[in-house]
């Protein structure tokens, strides 16, 4: 079966991830209840005319996209894949708003053309007159894994060699406040901010040098926490590997009543693994799970994590493989393999 | 490799099973009688309060929120919106369709779309949702996927359960992830469609870009004025040829090709030359190893807009150029479903392979003068083989499917 790799990763998020490799030692603590994204002058990326009609995620998609593609050095990919969870919340909020308060009169249309989930998708066809495969997923936390599995399969089935994939969310105005509020009322709620972001990859069949590749991705949309371990195992096995071949972890904490899945899984590993969370740093959201992937290929790029982030020493004398888990309220599963090749 | 000949016949992807509920009828049976007698689901707009009513027709699920909820046996106090009672009912009918007794005995996957996902409660409650507990429990069911996993907890499907929101097409690309996920072998078995309510989000946002008719819609014909926005689930079983055949499973059909292209072209408006429909139809048919003479019929997308319908026209000419397939578009029954639209056809394409009948494009009158193709108008029965269908969507999302016999 054909392997698939990641020529580049890019994200806009609530760090200063988008310039440069320099937010890895700058990385802040978040203690709002909402965590906007630090955005890039977009107006290098995207012309002002397009600029002005566009949600910021929208924006945000298309810059992290663009420059992922350049990046990789893809002109025109063979399949564009995108993730979000509340899709064009912005937009849809400003369409209803302007129903509710014009009682269905005075209507204008952008709002609503640019409402629909596939928008992020169908601006980077538009801008790249990319008339291949496009598709757009929005299911919950599995928005961006669900993208990604296709990129795999696409890859893997020689349906195309260079894959674009990315999550994006944007927080709106209005919503997500309920949101807050219902985690806010609630003792076991969610304690990160809620964040936004777009972060994007190129997938490759293509082995460059020092690639990382992209071992394997699996979701579940419901396992019990006693699952956990023979799930892990399950996964570790059909991908030829043992726990002790876990370099490193990517974790989802988000502070709220379900973080106990992450501690089965880790309990799973020798104590001194090396364990990261980052949803303190970014925010929760659908698709936050995408800044893991991120991560995880700067680890294994640069073979570098800041140790004041780390509990303990890095016992190993390289990272080569990591391990990324995920869920969402004790659903919606994700374990993605990352191997420095 | 997969995409070798032989490889190909192996991973067949079988069709087994198939529910729907729409304008033409609560459930599959209803639906074919429906069909086969000519009867269009568009009326009155009744379920909700609207100002444009008076100026629309739709295609309403004549079953209430309060009789789906009886009719699942959930609880008066569930959170389930009328996007997941719809697609609870469908899929509920497929599984049942499929014989399908232990859902966990194989590896088996759901696959939903949806473009309004919880909106419909959403609307009615938004500005309440910061000051009245009952409202809240409507919160967390707004996202598109929550129906989905709804209906896959109903359903006990616990492994692989996604959401596809591509527009118009996004059932379309359902069933095709769901075809390309058997093929790799990575599910034996997955049930894909989608499911769209009604909701005042999407019928106004319509009829801000002015392409709602006021009338029973028109596709193909000169005089169209437009479309008729509908409600509808609809579902289908998957699984692979192999299991398929060893268990003894009834195959209703084929899924035997599938294409997904880019028109790449305008956020909402399809382009004059259908490019993106054209590469979808021509993929759909070399994935299926098929010469366009070999299309007994084609399922046009045919929303009745004068802009789809012309740049559709245009793109199945090029593909199929003087011998253009007999074809129709079924949106005349149910309305325009939106996320469900690819999946509902795709169950009318499977009724038409069984009944060998395509169903006719009613309410046309005038061939459009560019173009001068005549759809079929009356019920007409015919030796059918080979059916495509097309689903397009805002953002360029252009898929085609290839339904056969078999």
């Amino acid at each position: 079966m054909t392997s698939v790799y990641i020529h580049s990763a890019v994200s806009i998020s609530a760090q200063n991830t988008f310039e440069s490799d320099a937010w890895i030692s700058q990385l802040t603590s978040n203690s709002d209840k909402k965590a906007k994204a630090i955005h890039p002058d977009y107006k290098d990326y995207i012309s002002s005319l397009a600029l002005r009609r566009m949600a910021t995620g929208v924006k945000m998609g298309v810059t992290a996209a663009t420059k992922a593609l350049k990046n990789a050095e893809i002109s025109e990919p063979d399949a564009i894949l995108t993730g979000t969870g509340m899709g064009c919340i912005e937009d849809t909020e400003k369409f209803l708003n302007n129903i509710i308060a014009n009682d269905e009169e005075f209507l204008t249309p952008t709002a609503f053309i640019q409402s629909t989930h596939n928008t992020v998708g169908a601006q980077i066809a538009l801008g790249l007159n990319c008339k291949m495969y496009n598709n757009t997923y929005v299911h919950g936390a599995l928005s961006f894994e669900s993208a990604l599995m296709d990129a795999q399969l696409l890859i893997q089935q020689s349906e195309a060699k260079n894959v674009l994939v990315g999550g994006i969310d944007e927080l709106g105005a209005e919503f997500v406040d309920s949101v807050r509020m219902l985690e806010d009322q609630n003792s076991h709620g969610i304690k990160v901010p809620i964040g936004e972001g777009a972060t994007f990859f190129v997938m490759s069949s293509e082995a460059k040098e020092n690639a990382i590749e992209l071992l394997d991705i699996q979701s579940f949309s419901q396992l019990k926490k006693e699952e956990v371990a023979k799930t892990l195992n399950d996964f570790l096995m059909e991908n030829n590997l043992n726990h002790s071949d876990i370099d490193a972890l990517v974790l989802g904490n988000n502070g709220d009543g379900f973080d106990d899945f992450y501690g089965t899984l880790s309990s799973e590993f020798s104590p001194h693994i090396t364990s990261i969370t980052y949803k303190k740093y970014i925010g929760e959201y659908f698709t936050a799970s995408a800044f893991a992937l991120f991560w995880g290929f700067k680890i294994l790029s640069s073979q570098h994590i800041p140790e004041v982030l780390l509990q303990h020493k890095i016992s190993k004398s390289s990272i080569k493989t990591i391990l990324l888990y995920n869920q969402f309220k004790g659903r919606d599963h994700s374990f993605i393999l990352l191997k420095s090749c | 490799m997969p995409s070798t000949e032989k490889n190909k016949a192996k991973n067949r992807v079988a069709i087994t099973g198939m529910g729907i509920i729409s304008a033409i009828g609560n459930t599959l049976e209803d639906n074919r009688t429906s069909l086969l007698s000519s009867t269009s689901g568009i009326g009155d707009l009744t379920h909700i309060h609207s100002k444009q009513a008076a100026h629309i027709k739709v295609g309403e699920v004549k079953l209430t929120n309060d009789e789906l909820t009886t009719q699942l046996q959930l609880p008066k106090d569930t959170n389930f919106t009328r996007t997941a009672l719809l697609g609870l009912m469908a899929s509920k009918e497929a599984i049942k369709n499929a014989t399908i007794k232990d859902m966990n005995e194989v590896r088996t996957g759901f696959i939903s779309a949806t473009t309004v996902g919880g909106m419909d409660k959403t609307e009615v409650h938004f500005k309440e949702f910061r000051t009245q507990s009952e409202t809240q429990k409507y919160i967390s069911s707004h996202h598109a996927g929550d129906s989905t996993q709804k209906i896959a907890d109903a359903l006990g499907v616990t492994d692989f359960v996604t959401t596809i929101s591509t527009a118009c097409s996004s059932s379309a690309n359902a069933i095709m992830l769901g075809a390309r996920l058997i093929k790799a072998g990575t599910l034996d078995r997955v049930i894909v469609g989608g499911t769209d309510a009604l909701s005042k989000f999407t019928i106004n946002g319509f009829k801000t870009l002015m392409i709602l008719s006021d009338e029973r819609c028109a596709p193909f014909d000169a005089d169209r004025k437009g479309l008729n926005l509908g409600e509808s689930a609809a579902y289908l079983v998957l699984e692979s040829n192999d299991m398929a055949l060893k268990n003894n499973k009834k195959v209703l059909a084929y899924l035997s090709g599938y294409g997904n292209a880019n028109d790449a072209f305008h956020q909402t408006a399809s382009s004059d030359t259908g490019e993106g429909a054209y590469l979808a139809m021509l993929k759909a048919l070399k994935f299926a190893n098929l010469d366009a003479s070999q299309i007994d019929y084609v399922n046009a997308h045919g929303t009745a807009t004068p802009n789809n319908d012309l740049s559709e026209s245009v793109a199945i000419q090029r593909v199929f150029g003087e011998k253009v397939p007999d074809f129709s578009s079924t949106k005349v029954f149910t309305g325009h479903t939106l996320a469900a639209a690819g999946a509902v056809e795709a169950v009318f394409c499977i009724l038409g392979l069984q009944e060998q009948i395509v169903f006719p494009n009613l309410n046309f009158k005038t061939r459009i003068p560019e173009i001068g193709l005549e759809p079929v108008t009356t019920l007409k029965q015919k030796k059918i083989q080979h059916i495509l269908s097309n689903s397009f969507g805002f953002g360029g999302n252009c898929s085609s499917l290839i339904f056969s016999k078999p």
